[in-house]
């Protein structure tokens, strides 16, 4: 059984079509799994079942044994699992290190160490530690939203396309960052855009098609797979 | 000399009332904002829920005052501001529960909840005149004035008198250090900084675990204190009269949209700005000329740019005309 789990879920938004339907995902801890699918395949929502943004009329989601399908978004945070929205992902009127007091809020220890474990895996934001987040660059951005996620110490990691809108480089860069977060045993499960690239690093993959997993497989299986290349990869 | 007298004259007319005038004002457009920025409206009971708190500092002035109570030198109502704000404070918390509350929930557009402030202003505005009445009261007791004008020409031997009221002092005093108290919280504490978070991106604040109950609930006991303590102080500088609390919404208004809606610094400022805007206008500078000027070049007329009675047509137009040009407020900075 997987660290944390999306079993047989079928749901929508409000009471309107289910967009989702029997989609499962699991992740383990220092593992990437990518979600990806063309547009409108409810890579997003499925996420968002798993975070308890929307309510799911059947399925289950499981972290480490305990079921947590009945919990909200809050109190799924306290379970360990964090989220990177794709947009508004930082607080942009206040400095780098208050967003990453503000990723802490739920911690009542001393956090600081963790401040500095972000500021070793972001040196970046060291520098920029007093700037006001809004004057940061997209990619400084993304690093300042993935710090403030890593407070709270997930054992969970979601990230919702977190190279949408940055320039090949940067996402180059997002990519080594998110692989170091990795290396400190968090399980990763993200959805992107940028299929190719993010399969590279995953390791492991599910393409949905109409909110259903239609093809899944470690990274390199789906990369070579003629069939997940034809339709999304681009031959 | 001359000059002398036209520094005195200008500190003592424009300069002090200003300041003090402002300093009220700004406690308003900080409760504007405040609430604003955290609970996505804009209120329009600030005057009237100011005027309520002030009445409430009244009550128990009086009876501060019929059993004996007193602070000698100092107003009674200060003794009596920390019970009214424990008051207004329920009183916040009670609207905030019954009206408020139902519209959050259901997430109402904004323009349904500055709708729904406007019954609450009617309604507070009711409950204040049927309990005190409409009519002009002034409940400052103690020492009137620091240096009176007249003392001051003896000191100095100038022709022109400075008076400081011990009200326009208190006034300035308590908004600083209230203000001071206030941008700490706001700025070092983590309860002040979630309140900041939540302001500034709702959703994210919530997926970081920031309790909106408690953010809304410490919102409004703020308001609470601002709301006595910047109507209180109006009240003691110059009288209290419910609809005068009214009407000031204008330049607190203003005075919030100038800082940049949302940025307690800037209602902050504001306030000033809007305060020597009005006080600039429509003063008359005859005696100044008559002072600065040779005595071949004295005005005729009072040079006085607009009329007293104009006082809100200022705020008014530069309401409109940072709106116009600076929509975000001409202050730049922390949004809250």
């Amino acid at each position: 059984m997987a660290f944390f789990e999306g079993l047989k879920m079928t749901g929508g938004y409000g009471t309107g079509p289910d967009i989702i339907n029997s989609c499962s995902v699991d992740v383990n801890r220092g593992e990437i799994v990518s979600i990806l699918g063309p547009n409108g395949a409810g890579k997003s929502t499925a996420m968002k079942a798993l975070l308890g943004l929307i309510n799911l009329k059947s399925g289950a989601v499981v972290i480490n044994g305990k079921d947590i399908s009945k919990l909200s978004p809050q109190d799924r945070v306290r379970e360990g699992i964090s989220f990177v929205p794709q947009t508004k992902n930082v607080f942009t009127g206040m400095s780098v290190e208050e967003n990453l007091e503000m990723g802490a809020y739920l911690r009542d220890d001393d956090y600081q160490n963790i401040i500095e474990e972000i500021y070793e895996l972001f040196p970046i934001l060291r520098e920029k530690r007093n700037q006001l987040v809004g004057e940061l660059s997209g990619g400084q951005r993304q690093q300042v939203a993935l710090g403030r996620a890593l407070m709270i110490k997930p054992s969970v990691l979601m990230l919702d396309e977190p190279t949408a809108g940055v320039s090949p480089i940067v996402m180059d860069e997002l990519f080594d960052h998110i692989i170091k977060v990795k290396r400190t045993n968090v399980a990763i499960l993200m959805v992107e855009q940028n299929a190719k690239q993010a399969l590279n690093i995953s390791d492991r993959g599910y393409v949905l098609v109409t909110g259903e997993n239609k093809y899944s497989g470690t990274g390199q299986e789906l990369l070579n797979d003629p069939r997940v290349r034809s339709s999304f990869l681009g031959g | 000399m001359d000059f002398l007298n036209a520094i005195i004259l200008l500190l003592n007319y424009i300069f002090v009332p200003a300041l003090t005038y402002g300093s009220q004002l700004a406690l308003g457009a900080i409760f504007v904002t405040l609430i604003y920025g955290i609970l996505r409206f804009a209120n329009f009971a600030t005057g009237d829920m100011m005027a309520f708190g002030t009445m409430v500092t009244i009550l128990i002035t009086w009876y501060f005052q019929s059993i004996g109570i007193s602070l000698g030198v100092l107003p009674t109502a200060l003794l009596a501001i920390p019970f009214a704000i424990i008051f207004m404070i329920g009183y916040m918390l009670f609207i905030d529960k019954f009206v408020f509350r139902y519209y959050r929930v259901n997430k109402s557009p904004p323009v349904q909840l500055a709708m729904v402030s406007i019954g609450v202003m009617f309604v507070t505005q009711a409950v204040v005149r049927i309990i005190i009445g409409p009519s002009d009261r002034r409940f400052f007791d103690g020492e009137r004035f620091i240096i009176k004008a007249g003392e001051f020409k003896e000191m100095t031997g100038l022709n022109e008198g400075l008076a400081i009221k011990s009200s326009q002092v208190m006034t300035i005093f308590i908004t600083l250090v209230l203000v001071s108290i206030l941008f700490w919280f706001l700025n070092k504490t983590k309860t002040g900084k979630s309140m900041r978070a939540y302001s500034d991106n709702e959703d994210l604040a919530l997926l970081s675990g920031i309790d909106p109950k408690r953010v809304v609930m410490i919102t409004w006991i703020i308001a609470g204190i601002l709301a006595t303590i910047g109507g209180a102080l109006y009240g003691l500088d110059k009288s209290f009269k419910p609809f005068t609390y009214f009407n000031n919404m204008l330049p607190i208004f203003a005075a919030a949209i100038v800082g940049g809606i949302g940025n307690p610094f800037g209602a902050f400022l504001g306030g000033y700005v809007i305060a020597f805007s009005e006080i600039f206008l429509t003063y008359a500078y005859k005696k100044f000329f008559m002072y600065v000027l040779p005595a071949s070049m004295e005005p005729e007329t009072l040079i006085q740019l607009l009329s007293t009675d104009y006082k809100f047509a200022v705020s008014f137009s530069i309401l409109v005309i940072v709106l116009l040009y600076r929509p975000n407020g001409i202050f730049k900075g922390k949004v809250l």
